[in-house]
């Protein structure tokens, strides 16, 4: 298998299903004679025409519409957004227009779009362009959400959103965009809702998605050598979140730790615990335990922001309390 | 307020205890903390410790008296307090409480309710904390209340070694195994370094196919634990030796070869992981660290109290330890954690003038080891008749997980420690 | 904050386009367009008494007083071409050729609805009829039409999209957004401003800085024009000019179109009171669309009282029949609760409803 960056895992996507389908096209800031912000789109103008790959101007709310809009008569829009930080203009479109529509229109028009771009924290951004929004995302029926850690998983899930008839809210990472992993060359897709067990371990079950899934995979690797064989799971879609994977994990653990980039507060984790609390009540020894962003706005000095955010350290921690070994 | 004294379970499997010795008497100050009595259960006597204070007002059982777990024993009240009310609901007293005093009797129900505080018994030896949710329900976590259920267990005569007395899972596979043998053998929570204080301690073996069919068909064959024996003799003259020799070194060193048979076996046993190893129906535990239980004869039974990390220690120790735990062992003394937890078990008969025999299998442990009399026997040696000193032990294997050449290759390297002694000094 | 309030520009002034000959067809296009302002104003009268009833709930927009930009701007699109509007949507939905009954039946929230009972009032919808729906939020819709109208581009097609909303949708950013990307991509598009002069209580001389909503249209060098929403010919007339620039030139129209509102904003004010005068309602009442036709059709001799009575009587009882289909159809069965949030299709398998999923 050949190795690709996260970034070009994407592009490949991209274009792979705007050769598949004439009705998918990219819009957005930059994607276009830029290359993309972040170089997601290379090449895809020259390759496909500006009717296919449009600049937009900076107008996040505009062209969530438009491309909720164009979904609406039958095109397969693709809206990147620079970043989901941006995306909280757009909000109204994504939630009182895509996410509804199907609903309030007694099943009539179903909106079939992806909306994706970097979610969360890189490095030293300060409090407006670090934020995790997946919580809200997920919170919203009528939408799914997908949070891939990995080339392999991002290529695969892109082609499945950009098939899927339903708004689907695609978070990428900055910080994961040079990440290398292998991505076979020959077709495929990975289902959205499906978890996936990226590590087999019968001590503790370690939850976690997108970019923390790397952060939970460090995690476990430190607890091997203490002799703790954790089980990590990757939710890869948020919503419809795979709680059956993660119950059945839980009940060979009997203990779990879920691992976050966002704030604590009306979490994803809070979600992954209910569902765990319903599905695994009898079966738990100890409370299922949460890692995630300090309560705050990501603070710009680089040592207040890596004790802000989730890591690897502070999830073994947390996996050694519910293990009872504190 | 009153607190009422009651029978409390002070050990994992007992229901009855009988009251040895009042340590306090009727009018005497009690503070909170302060011992009562000594209680005798199934396996140890414990002490009952008062969690109330005031002034002892009855005592309701007598000196040699068997109680049932949860029965009054006595009433801790203020001076003048009026206890009637809880008198009345206990079962005739074997010694009458002779300074009850006789004031009008209030209404029952508001002189129950105010008996809010209980006495929680402690064993002598130090437990992690009790139910911080005073006499009610014990605290326990979902999975070990069902396992209890299932398992036919009441939560409140366990212990729970997790954060606040917590009944974890750890507690109630302890206090399975303590019941499925009758004598305590269980992984229990130590309190020093309970199993899954480090889960670097033992791993779990997931069975493979062929596992499960040996283990199904010879349990069908051979009852629940289908088990067989291997029997070897042991040439003990090195190790006559080199007990010879430590004994000469002063009584520090005095070890007997009880003590030697105990080294070589626990050393065996850490090069065996698959023998120390517990059966968990579903898998096979095997340990890291060997705990060795040593089978004790009292009056009316047998004991197990275990030498833990047996592999790691040095002789003098062992002996120093075995002469202590069986001697506490004889006098009841024993607390829970001292007899809990063995990976493996070993018995001996030898003092008795036994030559041989068969022990049996403490589940959910896969082996045990009895050895009989050592004693100057002839052989042949490279063709002439010699006499040696040897000694006869049996292994009992549990078959679903120990096969005959497993088992066999453990006494291999059993006899090249027991004849080669100097391996278990270096 | 206060600002003084300019006078209120007089109806009259809005600009008439010249004359065209007359044929016969506009007799009947005079006809037909007088029956569909009639039958809107009786389907709203009747609304209000079924709100009234309590078979109506939530927020309801009436159209009374607006019929003749509906009837006159739809009345010149094709067939093929989009409409999407806001939540004053039923005069439009009614123009548009949805069915009375099914309408009736989305406010009294039954299954035969259009939207099968989940929109309601604000959210009617009919793909066949390629309405796009009645929408919620002020402005929220606008760049919807921007897109779809950027979809037409994309195919290659020469359909338009035609877009309703209030005069006060224009203080949104959403406009603005959507408007700048029409004009700047050349979209077939016509962003129709029913200016009723009232954002709810607030007129559009206290939230808006230029009274003349048509010069929004400049910042996007946008081909704009201002219409007599009381005259549904001069609005049918204007519309299709705008349409003509949309077809073939692929030029986007910001069409201001005055009108006014003869009710309250929605079921719980009154017409007049605190906004706004009785006299100013009563003034304006003078200019009812639907008397306005029927003055002109007298004029042309084209008017008989035999004529009225008779497509009013046929108009009560379409509405008579609406009301009674939308009573006598059942509740959503409460399976339907979870329907239609998800399709569980993907581009592969075609469309189909399903339902929801966690």
């Amino acid at each position: 298998m050949a190795i690709v960056t996260y970034r070009d895992a994407l592009n490949q996507a991209l274009r792979e299903e705007m050769q598949r389908d004439d009705r998918v096209f990219l819009m957005g800031e930059e994607v276009g004679i830029y290359q993309g912000a972040y170089k997601v789109s290379k090449g895809l103008l020259q390759e496909f025409g500006e009717m296919r790959v449009v600049d937009t101007p900076i107008t996040e709310l505009g062209f969530a519409g438009v491309g909720v809009g164009a979904a609406m008569v039958g095109l397969r829009p693709v809206i990147e957004f620079m970043t989901w930080n941006f995306a909280l203009l757009a909000l109204d479109q994504v939630v009182n227009s895509a996410a509804k529509m199907l609903s309030m229109s007694g099943g009539q028009f179903n909106i079939p779009i992806v909306f994706r771009g970097p979610n969360g924290a890189a490095l030293q951004l300060s409090a407006q362009h670090s934020q995790a929004w997946e919580s809200w995302l997920a919170h919203i029926p009528g939408l799914k959400v997908v949070a891939p850690g990995t080339p392999y998983d991002a290529k695969g899930l892109l082609k499945s959103a950009i098939r899927d008839d339903n708004p689907v809210m695609f978070l990428e990472g900055e910080m994961l965009y040079n990440v290398k992993g292998e991505v076979p060359e020959s077709e495929y897709t990975i289902p959205l809702g499906k978890a996936q067990v990226k590590r087999e371990g019968d001590h503790v079950t370690i939850v976690s998605y997108g970019k923390m899934i790397n952060v939970a995979q460090q995690a476990a690797d430190l607890l091997a050598k203490d002799g703790i064989r954790a089980e990590v799971i990757d939710l890869l879609t948020l919503r419809p979140l795979d709680s059956e994977t993660v119950a059945e994990s839980v009940r060979k653990t009997n203990r779990a730790v879920v691992v976050e980039e966002g704030w604590e507060v009306c979490g994803i984790g809070a979600q992954v615990v209910d569902y765990v609390q319903r599905d695994c009540f009898d079966d738990l020894d100890a409370p299922v335990l949460r890692v995630h962003q300090v309560d705050v706005p990501m603070p710009y000095a680089k040592n207040l922001e890596r004790a802000a955010k989730p890591d690897a350290q502070k999830t073994v921690a947390a996996v050694r309390q519910v293990l009872y070994l504190e | 307020m009153a607190t009422k004294v009651t029978m409390e379970a002070l050990s994992p499997t007992m229901e009855e205890g009988r009251l040895v010795k009042w340590l306090k008497a009727e009018g005497d100050a009690i503070a909170k903390g302060d011992v009562l009595a000594e209680v005798e259960t199934d396996k140890a006597v414990m002490e009952l410790v008062a969690r109330g204070a005031g002034v002892l007002r009855a005592r309701l059982a007598a000196e040699g008296d068997t109680r049932p777990v949860g029965e009054l024993l006595a009433v801790i009240a203020e001076k003048d307090e009026n206890i009637d009310a809880i008198l009345k609901k206990a079962p005739a007293p074997a010694v009458p409480a002779s300074s009850a005093p006789s004031a009008p009797s209030a209404p029952s129900a508001s002189s129950a309710s105010s008996a809010s505080s209980t006495v929680v018994p402690q064993p002598t030896a130090s437990t992690p904390p009790s139910h911080p949710n005073g006499g009610g329900r014990a605290r326990s976590s979902p999975l070990a209340r069902r396992l209890a259920s299932s398992r036919g267990l009441d939560l409140g005569t366990l212990q729970g070694t997790g954060p606040g007395g917590r009944i974890i899972r750890l507690d109630i596979d302890a206090a399975a195994s303590t019941e499925l043998s009758g004598a305590p053998t269980a992984a229990a929570a130590r309190t020093a370094a309970p199993v899954m204080r480090a889960a670097g301690d033992s791993e779990d073996i997931p069975l493979t196919q062929i596992r499960k069919t040996i283990a199904r068909r010879l349990a069908e064959s051979n009852g629940p634990i289908p088990t067989f024996f291997l029997t070897a003799d042991f040439d003990l003259t090195s190790v006559r030796e080199l007990r010879a020799q430590m004994i000469a070194m002063g009584d520090e060193f005095k070890v007997s070869y009880n003590d030697i048979l105990i080294k070589a076996i626990a050393t065996a046993l850490s090069q065996h992981p698959e023998v120390n190893a517990h059966w968990l129906g579903d898998s096979i535990r095997r340990h890291h660290r060997v705990h060795l239980g040593m089978a004790v004869a009292v009056d009316d039974g047998l004991i197990t109290p275990i030498i833990a990390d047996a592999d790691t220690k040095r002789i003098s120790e062992i002996a120093r330890e075995s002469r202590e735990l069986a001697k506490r062992a004889r006098e009841r003394k024993l607390a829970p954690e001292e007899y809990t937890g063995a990976t493996c078990t070993v018995s001996n008969l030898g003092m008795f003038g036994i030559d041989e025999f068969t022990a049996i299998i403490n589940p959910p442990e896969v082996a045990i080891f009895a050895g009989g009399a050592g004693g100057d026997v002839p052989v042949v040696l490279d063709g002439t008749l010699a006499v040696r000193t040897r000694v006869r032990i049996t292994m009992s294997c549990d078959h679903r997980a120990v096969d005959g050449a497993m088992g066999a290759r453990f006494m291999q390297t059993l006899r090249r420690l027991i004849e080669n002694p100097l391996m278990l000094v270096f | 904050m206060a600002r003084t309030r300019p006078p209120l520009p007089a109806p009259a002034e809005a600009s008439t386009p010249a004359k065209k000959p007359e044929s016969s067809d506009d007799a009947a296009l005079r006809l037909s367009l007088l029956r569909e302002m009639l039958l809107m104003r009786r389907f709203e009268e009747r609304t209000a008494e079924a709100y009234a009833l309590g078979k109506i709930g939530g927020f309801c927009h009436l159209y009374i007083g607006q019929e003749a930009v509906g009837a006159g701007a739809i009345s010149a699109l094709r067939p093929d071409d989009y409409v999407i509007t806001s939540y004053r949507d039923h005069g439009q939905a009614l123009a548009r050729g949805l069915s009375p009954r099914s309408i009736m039946a989305e406010l009294f929230g039954r299954v035969d609805g259009v939207s099968k009972g989940k929109g309601g009032s604000m959210h009617l919808f009919d793909r066949n009829l390629n309405f796009l729906g009645g929408h919620g939020i002020v402005a929220g819709h606008i760049p919807l039409a921007t897109g779809v109208a950027f979809a037409i581009k994309y195919r290659g097609g020469d359909q338009v999209c035609l877009c309703f909303f209030g005069e006060a949708a224009v203080n949104n950013g959403a406009f603005h957004e959507a408007l700048n990307m029409a004009a700047l991509w050349q979209l077939p598009v016509i962003y129709l401003v029913e200016n009723n002069r009232y954002g709810m209580g607030t007129a559009l001389e206290r939230a808006s800085s230029v009274n003349d909503i048509a010069e929004r249209a400049c910042s996007y060098d946008m081909p704009n024009e201002v219409v007599d929403g009381q005259d549904v010919i001069a609005v049918r007339e204007a519309t299709q000019r705008a349409i003509a620039r949309a077809r073939g030139e692929n030029t986007p129209t910001l069409l201001e179109v005055r009108t006014y509102r003869f009710m309250g904003h929605s079921m719980s004010d009154a017409a007049s009171g605190t906004y706004r005068s009785k006299e100013e309602v009563d003034e304006y009442m003078k200019r009812d669309p639907i008397t306005l036709l029927r003055a002109q059709m007298e004029q042309r001799g084209e008017w008989s009282d035999e004529k009225m009575a008779a497509i009013d009587a046929e108009v009560r009882a379409t509405v008579e029949d609406a009301w009674n289909f939308a009573d006598e159809s059942p509740e959503p069965s409460l399976d339907a609760l979870t329907e239609d949030v998800y399709v569980d299709t993907t581009s592969d398998t075609g469309t189909s409803a399903s339902t929801g999923e966690r």
